[in-house]
């Protein structure tokens, strides 16, 4: 899944041969995979965390501890703690992916799986099954 | 003729920032569909990408200004709990047919003295404020590989469809977002 960059392994030219005038180098995969996993990680945390609050008083109380007395409630820290992740993931795995090539056919199918538990994480009749 | 205070903000929550936002995403689609061999020449790729990038973050940024004024501005006035006297959680509601000063909008949805409407609060809403954090998660993602890769995407059919599903599920946490708003502000407005 992961390799070094090779900057002949796309030959764009060949399929849209309009590219060529623009001269474009090719450029590794590795960003736009850390792009499309840690937007997963992202989701996954936010549905995570609501699921979480509804199962366990100490999350909620954990959760509501982002509010800084705004008066936003526990959603103060689901969404909080989503944007860490979404953020912290996608530095580390850019940092790490930078010069790499990375299948990203892979990539997004981890980053749509992870997208689609969260989602379903913050859905209603799902969470409320474990009230 | 005049707004209050909290009725400016979620005229600029929803109104303002979600038809911006659905106008970004009209072009943005647009845009990216397009991205195709053969149905542009170079001078218009390059025209057409500047636009592109552009649409892209504008809908990044106004998704982010639409939850993070929803969540920290708008939604603590929605949830404040008011009506509680003693034992008993909804008494500030009783007789009210609308929100007031002893009867938030969660506190009114959820006491049903109106007709059935804690779903409303229960279902609506707490859908609503969860999964509209991921509009702005996914049109940045969406956003950065547009950029990334311009126009390279032409030539990476495969690509092109994956990142127009992040745009397009972007788009669609905040229709779950934007429509569930307009309902509950027309039953239980922000007052």
């Amino acid at each position: 899944m992961i390799t070094d960059f090779n900057p002949g392994r796309h030959d764009d030219v060949s399929v849209a041969s309009e590219l060529g005038p623009l001269n474009l180098a090719d450029k590794p995969d590795g960003p736009g995979a850390a792009a499309m996993i840690s937007a997963g990680i992202g989701i996954f945390v936010l549905g995570f965390f609501t699921t979480a609050a509804v199962i366990s008083g100490g999350i909620k109380s954990f959760l509501l501890w982002w509010e800084w007395g705004q008066g936003v409630g526990p959603l103060a820290g689901k969404s909080t703690l989503a944007i860490l992740a979404w953020l912290i993931s996608w530095l580390i795995l850019d940092l790490l992916w930078r010069k790499k090539d990375v299948e990203l056919k892979t990539a997004f199918y981890i980053g749509l799986g992870l997208g689609i538990l969260g989602a379903i994480g913050t859905f209603p009749t799902f969470f409320e099954l474990f009230h | 003729m005049e707004f209050t205070s909290r009725e400016t903000w979620t005229v600029i929550h929803g109104l303002v920032l979600g038809t911006l936002f659905l106008l970004a995403f009209a072009g943005g689609m647009a845009g990216l569909w397009s991205l195709r061999p053969g149905l542009m020449t170079t001078e218009g790729i390059q025209e057409r990408m500047k636009r592109l990038y552009i649409g892209a973050w504008v809908m990044a940024v106004v998704a982010w200004a639409a939850v993070i004024t929803g969540t920290w501005i708008v939604y603590p006035w929605y949830r404040v709990q008011l009506s509680l006297v003693g034992e008993d959680a909804f008494a500030g509601c009783a007789g009210a047919i609308l929100p007031n000063e002893t009867c938030s909008p969660r506190d009114f949805l959820k006491s049903n003295v109106s007709g059935n409407t804690e779903t409303w609060h229960a279902f609506g809403m707490e859908w609503k404020e969860h999964v509209t954090w991921a509009a702005p998660i996914l049109a940045t993602a969406a956003a950065f590989l547009i950029a990334y890769y311009g126009p390279r995407l032409i030539a990476r059919p495969w690509l092109r469809t994956a990142v127009i599903v992040m745009f397009v599920g972007a788009f669609a946490a905040a229709v779950v977002g934007g429509a569930f708003g307009a309902f509950l502000n027309k039953i239980a407005p922000i007052v």
